[in-house]
């Protein structure tokens, strides 16, 4: 990467409550983050200005190079009155580009509809959530709601916008009229800011472009797209996502306090030339599905991607050899705000499964609660560490259930079948997500980034996804991916740099052979040759966990065969040679067994069981597995 | 460092509270600036639109959605009662016979017709809404067709969670201690119309009788989780209360589980006793906090309405802080110090901490497992 034309680049990403900026420049011929600040989001009254936020956090970062590079001149904001963030650099004054995210005052809230729920309304929600919006409902001609009902929640919700699909082009155009006609009736308003028409965005089909101008053209702001399923073979969703960032920039930013400035700060040097150009703020969780499918691309690899938060778990997966991007929110699954949600939705049954001691019912869902309610304590005793890791898992795995349904091939696409495949019965719509194939997982968020031992978030992820045959681990260092995603938008070589260098801490490796065999058999024969020359080779019983020490950055040759009617990837019984990536935990060897896997059903076998396998890979301290 | 931001439950004998009571949607205030106004009186009005019925006219009268403009009987904007004709077929070969028609459901207005699809909107009378005042004060201000903002000097007490809205009555301690649990013996036919005071903990049956004798609100240091569950007939997934219609408005002081009221809080309540209070269950624990409140209004003049200036809530040494989670749950202690470094604590977590007297001993816990109790 010769003479680069951006050396140092300021991002911030302007959460709910935090605003984190980092800096990232190009040292000794490479890209690398150096020093990253953070501070209160202030988009919230007193304040009422997110840029107040910003400027403190930049200020920190402007500190914090001052003291690592002992150099007082360094300067990235102006000292005129409306302070702002230097563009161009000059030395040692100002940054090349300045970029930002946010998820900040609830993000982007959006409602969706389509006329067939499993057609152009699953269409729909895949744009708006592909676009980074929480979608607040998906409502559908035959989603077994009454009219009356339909109005009454469109009504009662106060979205930023609307994504309206329905029937492909030249088909009929009745239903999404009539869908029009009820959220005229219902005459929704914007959640911020009632002074303005609510947008609507109209992406179905294009014979009723007319008849919806007539229906709801002086009730909303209408903005007209190309429809996002033209055919049932086709999905076209980039129109209908660029159009909800741009009314993103143009309606919501513009009602968020302090955004018309902030707006006016996210700034870049062209890529040719001495001007300036204007970089638009990216939602926050677009600019990690953004990350996420650059890495796919340049990588040539599956990703899964994963954020825990206190509220929601989104996840984020780019599957196939088309790179297929998905993304999911689970809008009340969380640590802290919605973990009484995860015991209602998983069964306190489910979460105890993963306790290797026994615990009383009662303190249990009180705690529970008492988390919900005080959501930014932590957990001090192990005891309750465990119970929270457990939580985790099993909102993780609710997470990646619904990500699972959603992320599926077109459905209502007509198959054409040849002989060779008329006894095969799959139909439209099954999961693109292939855990055999897939190369990486990478957690994010409080508990899985901040795990006391890394070794914690090795288990959680493995017991939460479960994957099969051999998929490399990671965890997000800082929550860095929402700055990375947005600056990929104008230098995707950097963004991919820094991600693999600082952002991605590697955990290591995940070996898991899919299938059932009996308890004694032999589930893997493994022989792994490793970096210090030294040899491992086992041959190991079906139901056990080994972990292997293999250095961040280094890998191990594997010969791994199955044991018999086991898979790991090249089919049953089949041997298979592989590279296998070290971390700061090292290569996990689980033979537990893969669809199914099933933990022991007696209390005291179970968590035997789970003491066994937490003690080999050195999870928590020896005396709570005692 | 020795200050360190940790937001806690305000508990006061005095404070100057300012109050916005606003419509849903524009309306008409019924008050002036300056008006005294009690927590019942009638603050502002207004009417939501009504509820909307779609129906759809081709497919009642068995007609293609282009035909209905030929038999539609009534317009967009027209008034209409219920059983009123809105279309009618002009029967076999047009001389009426076995004519079909379709009646109006409701009372209400026409809203639009479509010919496209042959669906009618019917809109039904706006719904009226009134807003009361809630507390007992001045008020200091009107936002023209929005709502008013009523003062007050009151003693106040912030509680952690809550269910229902909004309620008012004579404070009545029923406890002694507040390590005693409220049990069901303790609620009389006296305690109809008041706000009654607990302990530690309010089992459900107590619950239920208070119901059942009409008692108005309680207030209790906790509250067992499969309690609310019975109670509500449903699990709280997310902490948004304040809507639920039990009849009875529960606010919880400490939090879940077996959790003596907090000494202060108590006797706060006890020093109050037989006067009229205001309360209300309305949490809500995501960005805009909302915590449920109880405020017994004193008497004041004008000049008393100086709304003190918002305080940062910075722990120092000296301070008295509630432990917020286990170990220690509910115990009350008092910073000695707020070390510098990070710390590692039994869950091997490394967090920032204080020291902490608490129960004559040391305690070292982490920052964010204490909030301050504030007056």
């Amino acid at each position: 990467m010769s003479n680069p034309r951006l050396t140092r680049i300021i991002a911030t990403d302007c959460g709910s409550t935090t605003t984190k900026a980092i800096l990232i420049e190009y040292v000794d011929g490479e890209y690398r983050q150096t020093v990253r600040g953070e501070a209160p989001t202030t988009v919230e009254a007193p304040l009422n200005d997110v840029t107040r936020g910003v400027i403190n956090s930049v200020q920190e970062l402007e500190e914090l190079a001052r003291l690592k590079y002992n150099n007082p001149n360094i300067k990235f904001i102006s000292d005129d009155k409306e302070s702002q963030i230097i563009i161009p650099r000059n030395g040692d004054i100002g940054a090349d580009a300045y970029v930002s995210t946010s998820s900040a005052g609830g993000g982007l809230q959006m409602m969706v509809t389509g006329v067939v729920a499993s057609m152009t309304g699953e269409s729909a929600e895949r744009a708006a959530l592909g676009a980074g919006a929480i979608v607040m409902d998906v409502i559908a001609s035959n989603d077994k709601r009454m009219n009356h009902e339909k109005i009454e929640r469109i009504r009662e919700l106060r979205p930023d916008m609307i994504l309206m699909a329905g029937g492909i082009d030249g088909g009929t155009t009745k239903h999404v009229v009539e869908m029009a006609e009820l959220i005229g009736a219902a005459d929704p308003k914007p959640r911020l800011g009632s002074e303005y028409k609510l947008p609507i965005i109209y992406a179905g089909n294009v014979n009723a472009t007319e008849e919806i101008n007539k229906t709801l053209g002086d009730k909303v702001g209408l903005i007209m797209t190309d429809n996002l399923r033209p055919t049932l073979e086709r999905e076209n969703l980039g129109p209908a996502r660029d159009k909800i960032h741009d009314i993103f920039m143009e309606h919501v930013m513009q009602q968020a306090p302090g955004y018309n400035k902030l707006m006016e700060w996210t700034r870049a040097i062209a890529k040719v030339g001495d001007n300036i150009q204007t970089i638009p703020i990216m939602p926050t969780p677009a600019a990690v599905g953004n990350i996420m499918q650059t890495i796919a691309k340049l990588g040539n690899i599956e990703v899964v991607g994963v954020d825990i938060g206190g509220a929601t778990t989104d996840i984020f997966s780019v599957f196939t050899e088309d790179f297929v991007f998905n993304r999911t929110v689970s809008a009340n699954l969380g640590m802290s705000y919605s973990i009484s949600n995860v015991l209602f939705e998983a069964k306190l049954d489910k979460i105890l499964r993963w306790v290797p001691f026994e615990i009383n019912e009662s303190e249990l869902r009180n705690m529970i609660k008492n988390k919900m309610i005080r959501p930014t304590t932590i957990p001090a005793l192990l005891e309750e560490l465990v119970l929270e890791q457990a939580i985790a898992k099993e909102a993780l795995r609710l997470a990646f259930v619904q990500h699972k349904s959603f992320a599926v091939s077109l459905k209502g696409v007509q198959q054409v079948r040849d002989i060779s495949t008329a006894f095969d019965q799959q139909t439209s719509g099954n999961t693109i997500v292939n855990l055999m194939t897939l190369d990486l997982i990478v957690g994010s968020g409080g508990v899985l980034s901040h795990a006391p031992r890394r070794q914690q978030s090795v288990m959680m992820i493995i017991d939460a996804f479960l994957p099969e045959g051999v998929t490399r681990l990671a965890v997000d260092s800082i929550f860095m991916m929402p700055h990375l995603g947005v600056l990929a938008e104008i230098n995707p070589d950097a963004a991919t740099e820094v991600f693999n260098k600082d952002c991605m801490i590697v955990l290591g490796t995940c070996v898991a052979p899919v299938g059932k065999t009996k308890q004694d058999s032999i589930a893997l024969h493994a022989q792994i040759e490793l970096p210090d020359g030294s040899t491992y080779k086992e041959d190991i019983p079906f139901g056990e966990m080994r972990l292997i020490p293999c250095e961040l950055g280094k890998t191990a040759k594997a010969i791994l065969r199955p044991g018999k009617g086991l898979d790991l990837g090249a089919g049953k019984n089949q041997e298979i040679t592989k590279e296998l990536s070290g971390g700061i935990v090292g290569i996990v060897l689980d033979t537990r067994g893969r669809q199914p896997f099933v933990l022991p059903e007696a209390n005291e076998t179970r968590i035997k069981s789970l003491k066994k396998w937490m003690k080999v890979l050195n999870v928590y301290p020896e005396e709570i597995l005692k | 460092m020795t200050q360190a931001y940790s937001a806690g439950l305000t508990v006061t004998d005095n404070i100057v509270l300012r109050k916005e009571r606003i419509l849903p949607l524009k309306g008409k205030v019924c008050v002036q600036k300056g008006d005294k106004v009690k927590a019942d009186d009638l603050v502002a009005e207004t009417s939501l639109p009504g509820n909307v019925l779609p129906m759809n006219i081709a497919n009642k009268l068995g007609i293609t959605p282009a035909q209905v403009m030929q038999f539609i009987k009534v317009k967009p904007g027209d008034q209409i009662t219920r059983g009123q004709i809105l279309a009618e077929t002009n029967g076999i070969f047009g001389l009426g016979f076995f004519k079909s028609s379709v009646r109006a459901p409701i009372d209400g207005e026409v809203e639009s017709i479509s010919g496209l699809t042959g669906q009618a909107m019917l809109r039904e009378p706006r719904i009226p809404v009134q807003i009361k005042a809630f507390i007992e004060g001045l008020v200091i201000d009107v936002i023209p067709e929005e709502g008013v903002v009523i003062e007050n000097k009151s003693a106040y007490i912030q509680g952690i969670f809550g269910i229902c809205g909004e309620t008012s009555g004579e404070i009545k301690m029923l406890c002694s201690q507040p390590t005693q649990d409220l049990t069901p013996d303790l609620i009389t036919s006296d305690c109809a119309g008041k706000l009654v005071v607990g302990g530690a903990l309010t089992p459900i049956e107590t619950i239920l009788k208070a119901k059942e004798m009409g008692v108005n609100g309680i207030i209790t240091g906790g509250i067992d989780d499969q309690d609310i569950k019975k109670l509500l007939g449903k699990d709280i997934g997310v902490a948004i209360t304040g809507h639920e219609n039990m009849g009875i408005t529960i606010l919880v002081t400490e939090g879940f589980g077996p959790i003596k009221m907090a000494d202060k809080t108590f006797e706060l309540l006890k020093q109050f006793e037989g006067q009229k209070a205001s309360m209300h269950g309305k949490t809500q624990i995501r960005a805009g906090v909302i915590r449920p409140e109880i405020i017994i209004p004193l008497e004041f003049k004008e000049d008393d309405l100086a709304v003190q200036k918002t305080r940062d809530s910075l722990l120092t040494p000296g301070q008295l802080v509630r432990i917020i989670r286990q170990p220690g749950f509910g115990k009350i202690g008092k910073i000695t110090g707020l070390p510098e470094e990070l710390h590692n604590v039994q869950s091997e977590t490394r967090v920032r901490v204080l020291t902490a007297e608490v129960d004559g001993e040391e305690w070292l816990l982490p920052r964010a497992n204490v909030e301050l109790i504030e007056d």
